[in-house]
C-alpha cells in the first residue's frame, strides 16, 4: 500500500530504475492526458446513473414480491441469477451479441418495423454506448433486492397494522413506515454499489474490445472507456507503472469521498430505530 | 402472516404475478437466447433468433471444446485448479484469522479488525500495482502464483468477518470446558470452533469459487502465458484478434463456462440467498 503511494510520485516503467518526479503524474491526469477527462467522466457518469436505477428497480420489486406473489421464491432465484453470473466474461460476450449492429435487439426492432434500427450498433455508436453497460446494470438487479427482500421481512408487523387501524392507506404505509424502516439497508446498498461500480472493468473491457465490437478497448470515441480500463492500459499495456499508480489512488480518492459523502448526508434520512 | 393483514383480493395477485412473470421472463431472455442459439447452427444464430432452435446441433459444443490448438479441456483443468488451490488457501487462512479476532485477546485487536474491515472498500486496483511490481521482482509475474498466493494471507476481508460472527455465535463454555479438560489454544480451534462452522465454510467455499471462477482482471495480468490460460481469458479470445468470428461455439463455450456456477448454484442456492441477506442486514 505504502509503495504504491510512493509510486504514485515517480516515473517507474518496471525496467528503469524509479525517478522521483513529485506531483508530476498528477498534473499530467489534468493536462498532459487526453484520455483521463474521458475515463473520469465516463466512470462518473455510470456511477451516477446506473446505481440509482439499480436501486429504484430492486426496491420496487421487493415492495411488490413483499406484497405476496405465487411462486415467490421462483422470481426470487430469477431474478437472482444476473447477479450470481455477476461480471463473468460469459455475460460481457452475451451484451455483443444483444446490442451489435446484427444484434438481437435490432433483429427485434427491424422485426416490429422500426427500420431505422437497421444496423445501428449500440456499443460502436458513443451516444449508446455506455447506456448498454448501465442497462447491463440494471439488469443485475437481484442481489440488492434480496437484500430488501430481507429488511421488508424483518418491519414488525404491529406497526403496519396499528397504522391500517388508525386509516392509513397502503401506499402511505409504505411510504412513511416501510420505507423509512427500510432506509438503513437503503444506505447499505447504496454504498456497496456505488464501489463496485466504480471498479467496473470486465464487461466494459469485453463489450468494447475486438474487432467485430466496432473498435478498440475503451470503445469509439473513449466512449467506454472505464477508469479502471485506463489504469490497466496505462500500467499493463504501456507499462507506465508510476502513473497508474497515481490514477489508482486518485480513484481510491474519489471512492472515498462518495462513500463520506454518502454516510455524511445519511443522518438527513436514514431512520435508526432504537429498538433493534 | 401477512396474509392476515390484507384482505385477499385475487384480482391483484393475478395482476402481480403476470407482472412478475413478464418481468422475470425479459430478466431471463438474454440467458435464454444465449442457451439457444448454442444450439443453433452457425447461420440461423442471428436469423432464426426463437428460443426454441428450429434446427438442433452439438457441432458447436464438439468444435468449440476442441478448439485451435489448445482446447477447453485445458482451460477448464486450469480454472478448475486455480479455484481449488484458492478455495484451500481462503479456508485455511480465513480460518485461523477470524479464530484470532473471535476468541484470542491481543493488543489492538479492535483496532486491527476495523482496519480490515476498511479494506473490503478498497478497490483492487490501488494495490494492484504494487502487486505486479512486487511479483514482477520475484520472477513470478508469469504465473499461477500471484493469482491464488494472496488468498493464503487471508487478504479476503469479507469471508474472516462472515466466519468471525459465526465462530462468536458458538458458546464460550464449550473453549473454557475444553480447556479445562487440557486443550491448547490450536486444538480448541481444530477439534471443537472449526467443526462448528461448518456453513460459515461452506459459505466461504462457494464464494470463494464463484469469484475466482467469474475473476477476469486479475487473471489477465497475470496468466499471459497461453499454457495458463483459464476459461475466462480462452473466451475472450473469441471476440478479439483476426480469427473469424465463430459466433455459435463462443455462445457454447460461454455456456460452459457458467454451467458450473449455474450448478452449485442450484444446489447451495438456500445458503447463498441467506447468506447475501444477512450481509445486508448485520451491518
Amino acid at each position: 500500500m505504502a509503495a504504491s503511494l510512493v509510486l504514485s510520485f515517480t516515473d517507474y516503467n518496471l525496467f528503469d530504475k524509479p525517478r522521483f518526479t513529485g506531483l508530476e503524474n498528477f498534473a499530467l491526469m489534468f493536462s498532459g492526458d487526453w484520455h483521463f477527462p474521458a475515463a473520469l467522466s465516463v466512470t462518473l457518469r455510470y456511477v451516477l446513473i446506473a446505481v440509482p436505477l439499480q436501486l429504484l428497480v430492486s426496491l420496487l420489486l421487493a415492495f411488490v414480491l413483499n406484497r405476496g406473489v405465487p411462486g415467490l421464491s421462483v422470481f426470487r432465484t430469477l431474478f437472482y441469477i444476473p447477479s450470481l453470473l455477476g461480471s463473468s466474461v460469459a455475460v460481457g460476450i452475451l451484451w455483443r451479441q444483444i446490442f451489435g449492429g446484427e444484434g438481437v435487439l435490432n433483429i427485434m426492432l427491424t422485426g416490429l418495423g422500426l427500420e431505422w434500427a437497421r444496423g445501428v450498433s449500440w456499443i460502436a455508436s458513443p451516444r449508446y454506448a455506455l447506456g448498454t453497460i448501465i442497462i447491463l446494470r440494471v439488469w443485475q438487479f437481484g442481489s440488492p433486492m434480496i437484500i430488501f427482500l430481507a429488511g421488508l421481512k424483518q418491519i414488525p408487523q404491529e406497526l403496519l397494522e396499528a397504522a391500517e387501524i388508525e386509516g392509513a392507506s397502503r401506499l402511505q404505509r409504505s411510504w412513511r413506515i416501510s420505507l423509512p424502516m427500510l432506509s438503513p439497508i437503503i444506505l447499505f446498498n447504496f454504498v456497496m454499489q456505488i464501489i463496485s461500480a466504480f471498479k467496473v472493468f470486465t464487461e466494459a473491457f469485453i463489450v468494447s474490445g475486438g474487432a467485430s465490437g466496432g473498435g478498440v478497448v475503451g470503445g469509439t470515441l473513449d466512449s467506454l472507456l472505464f477508469y479502471t480500463i485506463h489504469i490497466y492500459s496505462e500500467g499493463f499495456v504501456k507499462f507506465r507503472m508510476g502513473y497508474a499508480s497515481a490514477l489508482s489512488w486518485l480513484l481510491l480518492g474519489i471512492i472515498s469521498v462518495f462513500t463520506f459523502i454518502s454516510f455524511r448526508f445519511s443522518s438527513k434520512w436514514v431512520f435508526y430505530n432504537e429498538g433493534t | 402472516m401477512t396474509r392476515t393483514l390484507e384482505e385477499r383480493n385475487w384480482g391483484f395477485v393475478a395482476i402481480r404475478f403476470v407482472a412478475i412473470g413478464a418481468i422475470s421472463f425479459l430478466v431471463m431472455q438474454p440467458l435464454l437466447w444465449m442457451a439457444a442459439s448454442s444450439f443453433k447452427p452457425e447461420i440461423d444464430i442471428f436469423r432464426d433468433i426463437g428460443l426454441l432452435p428450429r434446427r438442433f446441433t452439438f457441432e458447436n459444443y464438439v468444435r468449440g471444446w476442441k478448439g485451435t490448438g489448445m482446447g477447453f479441456a485445458l482451460f477448464f483443468r486450469n480454472s478448475i485448479a486455480m479455484v481449488s488451490v484458492a478455495i484451500i488457501g481462503n479456508l485455511i487462512s480465513c480460518t485461523l484469522a477470524a479464530f484470532a479476532f473471535a476468541r484470542m485477546e491481543f493488543r489492538f485487536r479492535s483496532v486491527l479488525f476495523a482496519l480490515m474491515m476498511a479494506t473490503i472498500m478498497l478497490p483492487q486496483h490501488a494495490v494492484m500495482i504494487t502487486q505486479y511490481i512486487m511479483f514482477f521482482r520475484l520472477g513470478v509475474a508469469n504465473s499461477m502464483i500471484p493469482v491464488v498466493l494472496p488468498k493464503f494471507f487471508a487478504t479476503d476481508a469479507f469471508f474472516i468477518f462472515l466466519i468471525v460472527q459465526f465462530m462468536r455465535g458458538i458458546p464460550s463454555e464449550l473453549d473454557q470446558a475444553a480447556r479445562v479438560d487440557g486443550c491448547n489454544s490450536w486444538s480448541i480451534f481444530y477439534r471443537i470452533v472449526l467443526p462448528l462452522c461448518q456453513p460459515a465454510l461452506v459459505t466461504t467455499t462457494i464464494f470463494t469459487f464463484l469469484w475466482t471462477w467469474n475473476d477476469f482482471f486479475t487473471q489477465l495480468v497475470y496468466l499471459t502465458h497461453p499454457k495458463l490460460q483459464t476459461v475466462s481469458l480462452a473466451l475472450r479470445r473469441f471476440i478479439d484478434g483476426d480469427a473469424l468470428p465463430a459466433y455459435g461455439q463462443m455462445m457454447a463455450m460461454s455456456v460452459l463456462s457458467i454451467l458450473p456456477i449455474m450448478i452449485l448454484f442450484a444446489f447451495f442456492q438456500r445458503l447463498l440467498i441467506e447468506g447475501i441477506s444477512t450481509s445486508g442486514l448485520k451491518s
